[in-house]
């Protein structure tokens, strides 16, 4: 997203577009990182509903992954599913295991 | 002078009275207030005008200040004209607040009737209320006598709901000096008074649905600087507004007015510069002294903020030592709020002026004549010997 200077970005910071959170990617902001086992998710989207950040992703009625461009590891997910098949990884981790 | 200026009515108001007077002629939209001494009386009396339908105010009865401020910067943002008015501790409590209003840029305007702030418990006038709110973005008035406090409060609209501005104003009147005793002044008429505010035409407005805002919305890193960087603008935009509306309100009125008013001061030798109420006694002693053969003048400062430094600057260009009139509770700095914003104008434009600091005056203590002439004298001193030192001294106080 391009920043602008004081004198173009909108006085006291006024937000006038709806939808405004799709742009400002939070993601950056994780220390610990979801991973859903799908083999064992009953897509019963309690996840779905508790998410703060709406970054359970849902296609055709079923959990198909995590926005991780906006989701910020709060472990709420997790916390929250019944079959217990979200597991918080340490986002360094994750990221070195995604990088092998 | 040529010019033909409106009538006013003369009348005699307590200082309390006269700001709710002028909030009656000034009908804002919202006024959301909390009584607190010295201030009461311009909220029970305003109350009473809404109460008996003289307004179309909506006024809300909160329970602190806290949320006093809080429903006037809803009002705002909904974009409505909103105002109140508090003093001392319930200034204090509003501080968080007095934050938000001016980084929302909500052009709410405000009456202080200047208190000290406790301990030891104190409801009497000093300016440490709004000495400690120089900084959260307010600009900031205050009155000499009971016309200033009116012509003050009609001008903090203008001000604040200017376009390169928009930002809140607050006024502040001297508690139970001006604002519990009767003064003489002129009031317009509710008419002249209705077409020199205008109607408030906001920008943004919570209520106008078909282009919905969001207001106060969290900001990071990567934003909160550049709206910060704003609020510096519309501070430096009322460097120049405030002399605009103070000159329009003089072609109306008569009463002209700037950043400063200088008193005997053209060919002043030795200069006292005060905020507010005790400038009168300033002046007599100024008026004692140039009897006496010595060139002694006072000069006034109606704005603290922005922070009229030019103009102060060339009020005092010339002078040989001037004695900076400080009546806050001001701990732990070299000089004080007024004092230190003195010396850096002065010292910024190279001007050699002996600077020393009176703290005065502190919880309601009277400063008469006799003690300002003494500050002339120690002015005299200094000028003789070149030694400014104290440079931070106390006027009137016991054992010193």
């Amino acid at each position: 997203m391009e920043l602008k200077g004081w004198k173009e970005t909108s006085i006291a910071g006024l937000v006038f577009d709806a939808g405004s959170s799709v742009e400002y990617e939070t993601g950056m902001w994780r220390s610990s990182r979801p991973i859903i086992d799908l083999e064992r998710c009953t897509h019963c989207m309690f996840c779905w509903v508790y998410c703060p950040d709406g970054a359970i992703q849902v296609e055709n009625s079923k959990v198909v992954g995590i926005d991780l461009k906006h989701c910020k590891g709060c472990g709420i997910c997790a916390e929250e599913c019944p079959k217990k098949v979200i597991t918080m990884v340490d986002e360094c981790e994750a990221k070195t295991e995604a990088v092998k | 002078m040529s010019e033909t200026y409106v009538k006013g009515e003369v009348r005699a108001l307590e200082g309390d009275m006269v700001v709710a007077e002028a909030m009656r002629q000034i009908n804002p939209d919202v006024v959301a207030a909390y009584p607190i001494t010295p201030q009461t009386e311009i909220v029970q009396t305003f109350s009473e005008f809404v109460a008996d339908g003289l307004v179309d105010t909506e006024f809300i009865a909160v329970e602190s200040e806290h949320a006093a401020m809080s429903a006037c910067i809803g009002a705002s943002a909904a974009g409505a004209r909103a105002m109140t008015a508090t003093c001392g501790a319930g200034l204090a409590l509003m501080w968080e607040m007095l934050w938000c209003a001016s980084g929302m840029r909500c052009p709410i305007t405000m009456a202080v009737v200047n208190r000290s702030l406790s301990a030891p418990l104190n409801i009497l006038t000093d300016q440490t209320d709004m000495m400690g709110a120089r900084d959260a973005g307010w600009v900031q008035l205050f009155a000499e006598n009971h016309q200033e406090v009116y012509d003050n409060a009609l001008q903090t609209i203008r001000i604040a709901e200017h376009p390169d501005v928009m930002l809140p104003v607050m006024h502040g009147l001297a508690g139970f000096v001006l604002g519990h005793t009767l003064g003489r002044l002129e009031i317009l008429s509710d008419e002249v008074v209705k077409q020199f505010i205008g109607q408030y035409k906001p920008s943004y407005s919570l209520l106008d649905i078909d282009h919905p805002t969001t207001f106060g919305a969290y900001d990071h890193w990567d934003y909160f600087f550049e709206h910060k960087r704003q609020q510096w603008e519309g501070m430096n935009n009322a460097l120049r507004v405030i002399p605009e509306v103070g000159q329009e309100f003089g072609k109306l009125t008569g009463r002209y007015y700037g950043f400063v008013e200088s008193y005997m001061l053209d060919d002043a030798d030795v200069a006292i510069l005060i905020i507010g109420s005790a400038t009168g006694a300033a002046k007599v002693a100024a008026d004692r002294m140039r009897a006496d053969g010595v060139k002694a003048g006072v000069l006034k400062l109606r704005c603290f903020r922005p922070f009229p430094a030019q103009a102060v600057a060339d009020a005092l260009k010339g002078r040989k030592a001037v004695a900076v009139m400080e009546r806050s509770s001001c701990f732990g700095g070299e000089t004080s709020p007024v004092s230190a914003e003195v010396c850096s104008a002065l010292y910024l434009r190279s001007l050699p002026i002996k600077v020393v600091t009176y703290v005065y005056g502190l919880g309601g203590r009277d400063t008469v004549p006799d003690e300002f002439c003494q500050v002339y004298h120690d002015l005299l001193k200094i000028v003789e010997t070149g030694v400014a030192e104290p440079i931070f001294r106390y006027l009137a106080l016991r054992d010193y």
